[in-house]
């Protein structure tokens, strides 16, 4: 309750200063916009369901690119867990390249892909890719052998062992490495549309700004953060808790 | 030292004749005293080693023999404890026999089969018993068969009918973080039962448990182990559980791992731990594995054991 009013008055202030930012006119309108006038662009954004099918492919790109990647990250992040060699080479490699970018990606994935959709969702792989992996393989090294062991025991192996034991036994290990790569993949796709126009949150951002629509430039940000908090406080975090409780990491 | 103590235990060297004179009066393997569970039947061994080695490569890079030529037949519903201190390869052997790890040369069989690897006729109940957390009780007892491919409906009924042999009916929906140890260890013991196998190798499972538990535990062990008729290999450092439980007790030596000697014990059971015949039994054992004690706690200690 007192975390709540604080917050309430945390917001109440940062608006207020806001409105009196823009009513003092500091900055001409055109480059500060008012909270009145975000309002009605957020209103109708929505109204002319350009906001609607905006999130929509933006999802779309997400789901898809992210699921790629977690499917990519899982099988590779076990093969260089599970190998010596791959350890040494491949291991090292990857978190080096994590420091690159994702997006520049996307030079190359416009060359082989052209302006397409399969150039976008190159790069969202590419921005998620590597931490999924990372943790993936880190992941797997924690893992207590006991359970493996326990799983062929009981009659376990290949393919069978892998999705009944050593998968959901890893998740309270990568699930953090999951949500990273998520994030990534997040913002890999809103800069990726906001230079390759065809439709999405990223594209919006940058039409509000050819229009000179300050508005809706700010309006489209608050969208992104708010759909970026949804997936990662609800959907990640009920995960989490989920996990923690089953596993006894957390109180009931 | 009571009289009829003497008759408790028959210790045999590792040719199988019996030792006589000393403090122990020496006595046939199959002398009148009849175990009242079950008469060892004189049929095929259910498992048999061979001569079976192992090495292990310390960090250090030092070749160490773990296990030195380990012969031993087990019967077909004997309950066999594997005695010895720690790091003499108790664990070791059941691994071997389970199949997890493979031995350096010798043959391991059970049944007649030579032992290539897991197979659910050997179910190792792991010291640490590795309960799958992400898995609700029942889910852990049904493992075994969902991995086998049984069917739900069959899988659902032997679920139930194991979790009531070992009293957990009604915590079947529990994940295992939910449980006490002494529960835990009877889900484990569920989980390994459900699969049906024949031999349950059972390592050191009772270690870590409160007394009272462990008492009740053991009785419930060799209840079930009466009415499942299974052959049991339990591991343990606790001489006098080993003499509680087994129908013959194996000393091994500390490295390399080696059988040092056999004692049968004709106790009748039930037994209970505290009986002054079990800790009789028990004591002469003890005498024996003393020698090992000390090697292994010079090798852990170096000097300082010696002080």
């Amino acid at each position: 309750m007192k975390r709540a009013l604080r917050n309430v008055l945390f917001y109440a202030v940062l608006i207020g200063a806001w409105v009196l930012l823009a009513k003092l006119k500091v900055w001409p309108p055109y480059l500060f916009p008012t909270p009145w006038g975000v309002g009605e662009a957020m209103w109708a954004g929505f109204a002319d369901h350009s906001f609607w099918i905006a999130i929509g492919v933006s999802m779309r790109r997400m789901l898809l690119g992210y699921g790629l990647s977690v499917v990519l990250g899982i099988f590779l992040g076990m093969s260089v867990a599970s190998s010596k060699f791959l350890e040494q080479t491949l291991g090292g490699l990857l978190v080096s390249w994590q420091s690159l970018p994702s997006i520049c990606w996307l030079p190359i994935a416009v060359l082989w892909f052209g302006l397409s959709e399969k150039a976008i969702l190159f790069v969202v792989v590419m921005g998620s890719l590597l931490s999924v992996t990372i943790s993936m393989e880190t992941g797997r090294k924690q893992l207590p052998k006991i359970y493996s062991m326990a799983g062929r025991n009981l009659g376990a192996r290949g393919v069978k062992l892998f999705l009944n034991v050593t998968l959901p036994a890893s998740l309270p290990y990568i699930i953090t490495g999951l949500k990273q790569g998520w994030a990534f993949a997040w913002r890999s796709l809103i800069s990726g549309e906001m230079i390759f126009l065809t439709l999405g949150l990223g594209q919006l951002l940058m039409m509000g700004r050819d229009l000179n629509d300050m508005s809706q430039v700010v309006a489209v940000m608050i969208l992104i953060v708010v759909l970026g908090y949804i997936v990662d406080g609800l959907v990640f975090r009920t995960i989490e808790r989920r996990l923690q409780q089953r596993w006894g990491l957390a109180p009931a | 030292m009571k009289p009829n103590m003497q008759n408790a235990i028959v210790q045999t060297n590792r040719e199988g004749y019996s030792r006589t004179g000393g403090a122990i009066h020496g006595k046939p393997a199959r002398s009148a005293t009849v175990l009242p569970l079950r008469e060892p039947s004189a049929g095929l061994p259910k498992v048999s080693l061979k001569n079976v080695c192992l090495n292990y490569q310390t960090n250090g890079g030092e070749p160490l023999q773990a296990l030195k030529s380990i012969d031993l037949e087990v019967r077909a519903g004997e309950f066999l404890c594997v005695v010895g201190p720690s790091g003499c390869g108790k664990s070791t052997l059941l691994h071997l026999i389970a199949g997890l790890q493979r031995q350096a040369s010798g043959e391991i069989r059970v049944d007649d089969r030579t032992v290539e690897g897991a197979g659910t006729d050997r179910i190792l109940i792991f010291q640490e018993l590795g309960l799958f957390p992400w898995l609700t009780v029942a889910q852990n007892v049904g493992f075994g068969m969902r991995m086998k491919g049984i069917f739900k409906a069959e899988r659902e009924t032997r679920i139930r009918e194991y979790l009531r042999l070992v009293h957990l009916a009604q915590f079947k929906d529990s994940y295992i973080h939910q449980l006490s140890g002494g529960m835990r260890q009877r889900v484990a013991l569920a989980r390994a039962l459900a699969t049906e196998p024949d031999v349950l190798l059972m390592d050191e499972p009772f270690a870590a448990l409160d007394a009272q538990t462990r008492d009740l535990l053991h009785d419930e062990l060799e209840r079930i182990w009466a009415e499942t008729g299974r052959t049991i290999i339990f591991v343990t450092h606790n001489v006098r559980e080993a003499v509680r439980l087994g129908d013959r007790v194996v000393l091994l030596t500390f490295r390399p791992g080696q059988i040092k000697r056999e004692y049968v014990v004709e106790l009748p059971r039930p037994r209970h731990l505290e009986d002054v015949h079990v800790a009789g039994a028990a004591r002469q054992i003890l005498d024996d594995l003393r020698d090992e004690i000390n090697k292994s706690l010079e090798a852990e200690y170096g000097d300082e054991a010696r002080a």
